[in-house]
This record gives C-alpha cells, sequence and structure tokens, in this order.
C-alpha cells in the first residue's frame, strides 16, 4: 500500500495526494467510529451516574470478536459471509469520496450527495439481507423494521442535504463545502438550521440509537439492528459491528462539516490536513456528546411512532428545501 | 443499408409467427425462436446505425394498406425504442425456447409472441398516422392475444384479459381521436407534414390533441390512474410476454408521448409538461409504494413497472416545462436522464420478469409466502434475480444508479428554472424519488430475502430446480448488459444525448464530457461508478487477504456450522420465519391511508377461558385502492345501463321496426 502510493507520487503528485487524503479518511472513520460510541456510552453513564466503559472499549471488542472463531447458522447462503464485507466496503468507500479532513478526497468530482447516499442505502440493502439469510423470525423481523425506518430516513437524508446543495448550486459535496466556507452569512440561513434539524433526526436512526432503537437491549419487541446480526458471531459479527461504527463516524462527519464547515483542508499539505484532522475530530465528537444527551434524556418511542418522527424529519428537509428555494 | 436490416428484422419475427403456427409441435419452438433472434440482431443493427450516424430514413409503399399506403421512417427517437426492443426481444426469444418446452406452450402461443414482437419493432418507425394506429393495433391485438396464451381458462387470465382490452381500446380511441384531429386540420398524415404544417394550428386545438393522446399513451405506459390494467395483465402473461410487455410495451407509451408532444407538436405550452411530471410523480409513489407492500413476486415487478414508468415520465415532463421555459441545456439533461432510465428498466425489468418466470416454472407458484430458500436450489437464477433486482433498487455500481443519479441532477439543475411552477414541479419529484429509492429497496430487499434466502416454505421450493440453459442465457444477456451500463456509463450516454436532442423540438445542446464515467460539464456534477465498484472491490481483495493471514484461515473459510438461536430451543420450523406479508407490514401501517389494506382478524376462544385462543385466522388483500373508489362505481354504472337497456329489445318484431322508423325520422329531421 504504501509502496504503491510512492510510486504514484512520482508519477502523478496530485492524484497520490488525494489518493493519500482518501485513505486517511478511510482510516479515520474505521479508528474514530468506534471511538466515537465509546464516548457517547461514556456520556451516557456518566449522565445517568455510572462510571461507564472507557472510550476504547469498542476498539477491544472488535479486536476480541476478530480473535473469536466464526460460526455460522446451518440454512445460510453465502450472503451471510458477503453481507458484512459489503457493508464495511461501501461505508469504506463513502468514507473515502466525502470531504472530511479535506476537500480534496480522490476522485473530487465523483464525490456526490446522491452516490454517497446511496452507498449508505447499499450497506443498510446488505444487512437487511444477511438478517434475513438465516430465515429466523428475529432476523426478518429485524430487516423488516430496519428497512421500515431507512424507506422514511434516507430520502430524508438526501432531501436534507439537497437544501444545501440547492443553495451551492451543485450536488457535489466538495462544491458544498467550499462554497460555504466562502459565504459565512449562509451558516445561519433559515434552511440550513431547518435542514440540520431534520438531518440530526436521520442521524439518530439511521445509527439505531435512542429513541428510534435502542443499541444495548436484545428485547425482541423492540429491536432493530441487533435482530438483524443476532446470527453473526467472530469475524463476521466484528465487520458488522465495525461497519456500523464506520457509518456512524461517516454520517457525523459529513453533518459537522456540512454545517459547520470551518477547519477542513482545501490543500494536502501536512499541516492542513493535520488541523483537519484536529478540527473533524472536534466537531464529530461534539456532535456525538449532543446525541448522547438527546438518548440520556428521552424514552425510546414506540416502534409503530418512529415513522412519524421521521416523517417529520422528512417534511423538515422539504420546507428547508423549499425555504431555499424562496429566498434564493 | 439501415433501412434493409429494419426490414429484416420486422418480417423475420413475422416469419418466425408463420413457422410458430405451422411447423410440428417437435421443430417450432425452436424455429420460431431463432429466427425472431435473428429478426431482434437484424433490427439493433438497422437501429444502431441509425444512431451512432444519425441519418434516418424513410420508405413509403401505397401497395401493403389500401388508400392510405405504409409509412415507414426511422430517426434517431425511434432508433431508440427499437434498439431497446431487439435486445429485450433478443434475451426473451432465448428464454423462450427453454420456457415454452416446459410450458408444453400450445401453437397459439408460439406463433404469437414473435408476432407481438414484430409490432412492437414496428410501432416506434411507423410516420402517418394510418400507418402507426394500424400498428398500435396490431400491437394491442397480439399482446391480448399473447396474455391469453395458454392460460385462458383461468380466470385470473381472462379477467386481467377483459381489463386490458377494456383500457387499451379507450387509449386507442383517445389517441386515434387526437391524431385524426390533428391530421385534418394540417393537410397530411404524415408525421413530416403535420410536424410542418403546426404553426398553423391554434394553442386550444394543440392542447387538445395534447391531452387525448396523453390519454391513451399513458394508459398503454401504466401512468396513475390510468395503470389499473397493469398490475393484472402483466402478472398474469406468460413470463416472455411479461417480460415484453414491462419491457418495451410500457416504453412506447412514453415514445408516443414524446413523439406528439415535442415533435409533431412542438412543445407547446408549460402546463402540459406540468401535467406529464404530475403524473410522473403519483405513478412513482403509487407504484413504488404497492411494490413494497405486494406479496406475489410478478405482481410486485409491475407495481415497480408503474413506478418506473412514473419516474421516466417525470423526467419528460421536466424536460417539457424546462423547454418551455427556455433553458435547453437543462430540458436536454432532464431528457437524457429520462431515456437512460427508461433503457434501464428495459433491461432489469425485464431480466427480473423472467427469473421471476424461471421461479414460478420450477415451483408452480409466484407467490413469495409460499417460496424462500431458492438461492441454494436455483442458484444462477437467484444471481441472475439479485443483479436485476440491486440494479433496480439504484445500488452504486449499477445501471439504475447511474440513471437515477442522472435524473437527480436533471431535477436539481432544474431549480435555476424562473418560472415556480417548474421549480414546485421539481420539488416535488425529488422528494418522490428519494421516496421511491428507499421503497423500491424494501421491495426488492423483501423479494429477494423472502423468496430466495432463508428455509423453504413450501414443499415446492423445497424441490425446485435450476431453470433450462437456454432461460439462463436469456436472462444472462440482459444482466451482462446492466451491469456493463452501470460501471461503464459514459460509453452509451453520448447516443442518449443526441437522442435527447432528437427528441426535443428545437434541439439541445451537449452537456456531457466524454469519458467512461458521467460527468456533466455544465452542470457541474459527475460520478465515476468504475472508480467505486474499483473501491468495492479492493474492499474484497483486502478482507481476502486478512483472511490468509488471519489465525486460522482455514476455519474462517469454511465456518463451523450451528443451530440458528431459537430462544435455548433447538428447533427452528420454516413456520417461525417472516413471510412477506409480515415483512411488508411496518410499512403497510404507515402508509395505511394510501393503500388501505383489506384486513379480516378472526379469533376463536377457547370454551374454558376467554384468555385461551382455540384458533386465529387471519386474512388481508391489499388491492387497488384507486381501482376500488375510482373504477368500480363507473363500471357499476355502465353495467347497469347496461341492464336498463336490456329491458329496450324484448324480441318483439314490431317494436323493433318502429326503433328503425324512429331512427331514420330523426336523421331526417336533423339533416334535414
Amino acid at each position: 500500500m504504501t509502496s504503491g502510493l510512492a510510486s504514484l507520487a512520482v508519477v502523478n503528485p496530485a492524484l497520490a495526494e488525494r489518493a493519500g487524503v482518501s485513505a486517511l479518511q478511510v482510516g479515520i472513520v474505521l479508528v474514530g467510529g468506534p471511538l466515537l460510541l465509546g464516548l457517547m456510552g461514556k456520556v451516557r453513564a456518566r449522565a445517568e451516574g455510572r462510571v461507564g466503559a472507557p472510550i476504547t472499549q469498542g476498539l477491544s471488542d472488535l479486536r476480541k470478536l476478530f480473535r473469536k472463531e466464526a460460526v455460522r447458522a446451518n440454512p445460510t447462503s453465502a450472503v451471510s459471509g458477503l453481507a458484512p464485507v459489503v457493508l464495511v466496503g461501501s461505508a469504506a468507500v463513502a468514507a473515502a469520496i466525502t470531504p472530511l479532513v479535506s476537500t480534496l478526497p480522490v476522485s473530487a468530482g465523483g464525490s456526490d450527495v446522491f452516490l454517497v447516499v446511496y452507498l449508505l442505502l447499499m450497506g443498510s440493502i446488505a444487512l437487511a439481507l444477511g438478517g434475513l439469510d438465516a430465515g429466523t423470525a428475529f432476523g426478518g423481523m429485524g430487516s423488516s423494521r430496519a428497512m421500515t425506518v431507512g424507506a422514511i430516513s434516507e430520502p430524508a437524508l438526501l432531501v436534507g442535504i439537497l437544501a444545501l446543495a440547492v443553495q451551492a448550486r451543485t450536488s457535489n459535496l466538495p462544491g458544498i463545502v467550499t462554497a460555504s466556507l466562502n459565504h459565512p452569512g449562509w451558516l445561519a440561513s433559515p434552511q440550513r438550521v431547518l435542514a440540520l434539524g431534520a438531518l440530526v433526526v436521520v442521524v439518530i436512526a439511521e445509527t439505531g440509537r435512542i429513541p428510534v432503537d435502542n443499541p444495548s437491549t436484545h428485547l425482541e419487541l423492540t429491536m432493530i439492528h441487533e435482530a438483524m446480526i443476532l446470527e453473526q458471531s467472530g469475524p463476521d459479527l466484528a465487520l458488522s459491528t465495525a461497519g456500523e461504527a464506520m457509518r456512524l463516524g461517516l454520517l457525523l462527519g459529513l453533518v459537522a462539516n456540512l454545517f459547520f464547515p470551518w477547519g477542513v483542508a482545501d490543500s494536502g499539505s501536512g499541516l492542513a490536513v493535520a488541523i483537519g484532522v484536529f478540527a473533524l475530530a472536534l466537531k464529530a465528537a461534539s456532535l456525538a456528546v449532543l446525541i448522547a444527551l438527546i438518548e440520556v434524556s428521552t424514552a425510546k418511542l414506540r416502534l409503530f411512532r418512529v415513522p412519524e418522527l421521521l416523517a417529520g424529519g422528512f417534511v423538515l428537509a422539504v420546507v428547508a428545501v423549499t425555504t431555499g428555494l424562496v429566498t434564493r | 443499408m439501415s433501412a434493409t436490416a429494419y426490414l429484416i428484422g420486422v418480417s423475420a419475427p413475422c416469419a418466425a409467427a408463420v413457422l410458430g403456427a405451422t411447423l410440428p409441435v417437435g421443430r417450432r419452438l425452436l424455429g420460431a425462436a431463432l429466427l425472431s433472434a435473428v429478426g431482434c440482431l437484424a433490427a439493433l443493427a438497422g437501429a444502431g446505425e441509425v444512431l451512432l450516424s444519425g441519418h434516418p430514413f424513410a420508405l413509403h409503399s401505397a401497395e401493403v394498406l389500401p388508400l392510405t399506403g405504409v409509412d415507414v421512417s426511422l430517426d434517431p427517437l425511434g432508433a431508440l425504442f427499437v434498439a431497446i426492443t431487439a435486445i429485450v426481444g433478443l434475451a426473451v426469444s432465448c428464454y423462450s425456447i427453454g420456457y415454452g418446452a416446459y410450458s408444453n406452450a400450445g401453437r397459439t402461443t408460439t406463433a404469437v409472441l414473435p408476432a407481438f414482437l414484430a409490432t412492437l419493432l414496428l410501432v416506434p418507425a411507423a410516420s402517418s398516422v394510418a400507418t402507426f394506429m394500424a400498428a398500435w393495433e396490431l400491437m394491442a391485438l397480439t399482446s391480448l392475444l399473447a396474455l391469453l396464451g395458454d392460460h385462458r381458462r383461468r380466470s385470473e387470465t381472462r379477467d386481467a384479459a377483459q381489463w386490458y382490452a377494456a383500457m387499451t381500446h379507450i387509449g386507442a380511441a383517445a389517441i386515434l381521436f387526437g391524431l385524426v384531429l390533428l391530421a385534418a386540420r394540417s393537410g397530411g398524415q404524415s408525421f413530416a407534414a403535420i410536424a410542418a404544417h403546426r404553426r398553423e394550428l391554434s394553442m386550444p386545438l394543440r392542447s387538445g390533441v395534447f391531452v387525448l393522446a396523453l390519454v391513451g399513451f399513458a394508459s398503454k405506459a401504466g401512468a396513475v390512474p390510468l395503470h389499473v390494467w397493469l398490475p393484472r395483465a402483466h402478472p398474469e402473461a406468460p413470463s416472455p410476454v411479461s417480460a415484453l410487455m414491462s419491457g418495451a410495451m410500457v416504453n412506447l407509451g412514453v415514445y408516443g408521448i414524446l413523439r406528439v408532444g415535442e415533435v409533431l407538436l412542438g412543445g407547446g405550452e408549460l402546463w402540459w409538461w406540468l401535467l406529464v411530471a404530475a403524473l410522473g410523480v403519483t405513478s412513482a409513489f403509487f407504484g413504488a409504494l404497492h411494490a413494497a407492500a405486494g406479496t406475489d413476486l410478478k405482481r410486485l415487478l409491475a407495481y415497480s413497472t408503474v413506478d418506473n414508468v412514473g419516474l421516466v415520465l417525470l423526467g419528460v415532463g421536466a424536460a417539457g416545462a424546462l423547454q418551455s421555459d427556455g433553458d435547453r441545456v437543462l430540458a436536454g439533461l432532464a431528457l437524457l436522464a429520462a431515456l437512460f432510465h427508461l433503457a434501464n428498466h428495459a433491461l432489469f425489468k425485464s431480466g427480473l420478469f423472467l427469473a421471476a418466470g424461471a421461479v414460478q416454472h420450477s415451483t408452480g407458484t409466484r407467490d413469495l409466502d409460499r417460496l424462500g430458500g431458492l438461492a441454494r436450489k436455483m442458484p444462477v437464477t437467484a444471481v441472475l434475480f439479485g443483479i436485476g433486482a440491486l440494479s433496480i433498487s439504484a445500488v452504486p455500481g449499477s445501471n439504475g444508479f447511474a440513471s437515477e443519479w442522472l435524473l437527480f441532477e436533471g431535477l436539481l439543475q432544474g431549480f435555476a428554472s424562473h418560472s415556480a411552477a417548474t421549480q414546485a414541479a421539481l420539488l416535488a419529484g425529488v422528494a418522490a424519488l428519494a421516496i421511491t429509492g428507499g421503497l423500491t429497496a424494501t421491495a426488492f430487499v423483501k423479494a429477494i430475502g423472502v423468496g430466495f434466502l432463508g428455509q423453504p416454505r413450501s414443499e415446492e421450493a423445497r424441490e425446485a430446480n435450476d431453470a433450462a440453459p437456454s432461460m439462463l442465457a436469456g436472462m444472462g444477456i440482459l444482466a451482462v448488459a446492466c451491469v456493463a451500463l452501470g460501471v461503464v456509463p459514459g460509453v452509451a450516454l453520448p447516443t442518449f444525448e443526441r437522442v435527447a436532442a432528437d427528441g426535443l423540438a428545437g434541439g439541445a445542446p451537449h452537456a456531457l464530457r466524454p469519458g467512461i464515467g458521467i460527468d456533466l460539464a455544465a452542470a457541474r456534477g459527475a460520478i465515476d461508478p468504475a472508480l467505486v465498484v474499483a473501491g468495492l472491490l479492493a474492499v474484497f481483495l483486502l478482507a481476502g487477504i486478512a483472511v490468509r493471514f488471519a489465525p486460522r484461515p482455514a476455519q474462517l473459510r469454511h465456518p463451523r456450522r450451528g443451530e440458528v438461536w431459537g430462544c435455548g430451543r433447538e428447533l427452528q420450523t420454516a413456520r417461525m420465519e417472516i413471510t412477506a406479508t409480515s415483512f411488508a407490514e411496518p410499512l403497510q401501517r404507515v402508509f395505511a391511508d394510501v393503500l388501505r389494506p383489506d384486513r379480516d382478524l378472526e379469533v376463536t376462544h377457547a370454551d374454558e377461558s376467554r384468555y385461551f385462543a382455540e384458533a386465529i385466522s387471519f386474512h388481508q388483500c391489499v388491492d387497488d385502492a384507486l381501482e376500488r373508489l375510482a373504477y368500480l362505481p363507473v363500471i357499476a354504472a355502465v353495467v347497469s345501463w347496461g341492464r336498463l337497456a336490456r329491458r329496450v329489445p324484448n324480441g318483439s318484431v314490431h317494436r323493433y321496426l318502429a326503433f328503425g322508423f324512429a331512427a331514420v325520422l330523426v336523421v331526417l329531421v336533423v339533416l334535414g
């Protein structure tokens, strides 16, 4: 990998820089996702008066799971093995093309809102198919619920970011980030405030947090995500858990950079990238703390009330786009 | 050259129809299929030459039809539809060899399928009102016969055929009325003469003609609220016919709207296209929702056709509206997106219908609640169905993703339009595109997950076998085309761009930069699917390498098998699995106001105590609420009117004579 980048640097320095930034982003999301989960757990524990697990617990869990024996359920097909890899792969590709640290990821031209949202959808589809593969009652139920939630939350995500795309007149993510850096006045515009509200709802739903789903329960009446991965163990489970954490990190980083674009590097130089990493960590951690506080202060919604919350988010996103069109 | 190839393309299926009707049982399937396939290849060559060179051809023959003669000409717009039909037709011809052998196809079925194919190839090339209507009606007739096929004794099939016949004839009457009006006012019935004289026509007349044509073509395309026949006819038809109907026939509805609205009438007014976009948004949402709620595999696919036709109409409507606002670049982009999505839909939907046919043949059912576990029993069919299902769910790297992204980009850039009405339509369009994306993914996760994964839910599913090689080859052609167009869409798009420029009155400038991805220079948007696929493959490669260096590589490659988690009990039967009905239940509950499911829950309590249930029976039926609310009252009114009219003729000759006399009298009074 490193030697490949070195030889690329000789042939095409600009491309090598971009590839380097993309690889760095994938690495950050891979490590940062579990750390953000650990941070959220810690904040929750402290708010509830407990000490809580260390922030690095997620990484330790992954290490443990990767070393365990792989066991698959009897009736499963190749899908069970493929689904976790596709989940991680789609999240990794999305992380590589999203402007997280720098606005110069590899193929900046191809870094599109629609592409990132549909890469996330691809991961959801893989996870849901994995849940159905063993043919158990729990897995199917989880898949059904996850797809129902996703069928409303992914459109809200798309339309929410669209509000920003309409403002910047491009669906190119680095383009949106650069444009909002150049127009600080935009950051407080009404459509951005509305869209942020919509996207917070989406992030909570997509990452399976309270009030939509409770990640720390295995109660069949309520569980969504945990039901889908109930049959997974060992490396499969590790990949699924890592993939989910990566999606959380990616979404938080994306929302942070879209709405608070300060600190994002606009070049591949070492200092700018270092500032970019630091700013990303700070912003994503703040958002994670915010979501953890929402989690502590609300009760889980009844499953059939969840779509109402999500539909609210979707309507908020549509109103944001309309506001953007009217005030343009 | 292109004209000769095209004529061979149309006549070979006609000859195949004759062969199918005359050859003895053992040979007719192969003979008809091979000849149809040759015809498709020839038609593809002819259409391809027109598309690549941009030179149309025109032929006239006074002998074939009396009085008017036959006018056939192929311009790039028509050639695109011929090319799409030819590719779908090639796959279907290949598939029909194995399918016909399985289903003991009768003489009529074998003969009608190539005839239907020939009419599908003929319609986009018809270039006068008489020729067009003749081809259109032949298409309606052959498709109706093909639909009835070998299942004409089934009551569902007869019912579907009745709905289809009624809807297609109402539509044909509307088109005929509109086109005849147009021909009468513009001094000639050839399309060239009409297009040349359109400026002399008053706008109300043009609007009237457009609305009439829209009613007819939208009913053929299956746009809501004229879609009611589609979810009945497409599932009931034999699978090769379903594939042709969904992959080629509905396209011609869109073709008609473009031909009449843009080429013949020159674009007209803004509200025409807002109407088309509104039809598109409604169809997309309604179709996707019913597909997500459905449990019958082929009916689900049919509703998804309604959804995708909606997206295409949305693009067409946006293109027309933007053109009326004077923005040719964006109009061209929107139409490019619509045409590309139409082509992609033809490829994956016909593939999905063929795969569904293979499943139906192997298991005898298309009810998802009775399937399951087919990925192990019919692995190749499962993979091919999976490719189609992922493409239609717009997974990045598939052709569905490329065209939905283009459509999204077209709508987003269209917001630069000055007209508030257009902006509102585009906003509704983006919201519909986003929502249908989620719903379609749900529908097809259900179709794959319940149909092909898990454990078999019935004896038939347990004993399923993979389809015959010829059937797999037919599906394979379509799957390869889907993947190719998805990974390197940039190779095919310049052709589509030329067609879009040809389809818009007044043309459209170029908006694409050459390349294997899609790069919209004018709109500051780009995607590079090949790079995404390369990234995904890199992750797979890394995973493979990681397995090699893991502590126990052999164990990872062949994991230990264990019992599924049964809450402590080692007992897992297929009856505990989730069914398609229960998979769709949460979504159905969310959209209960639109779907209006009809459900019935009966609990029989035990005699000893109310708290114990002896038996629980649950029936649910998600029929088309629109059909129940809008169509059934009209049908009831017509039937009661018919009953009333039945009292008039009572068998008495005197009464009939009196009627005749009164009629003559009335005519004389009116004329005098």
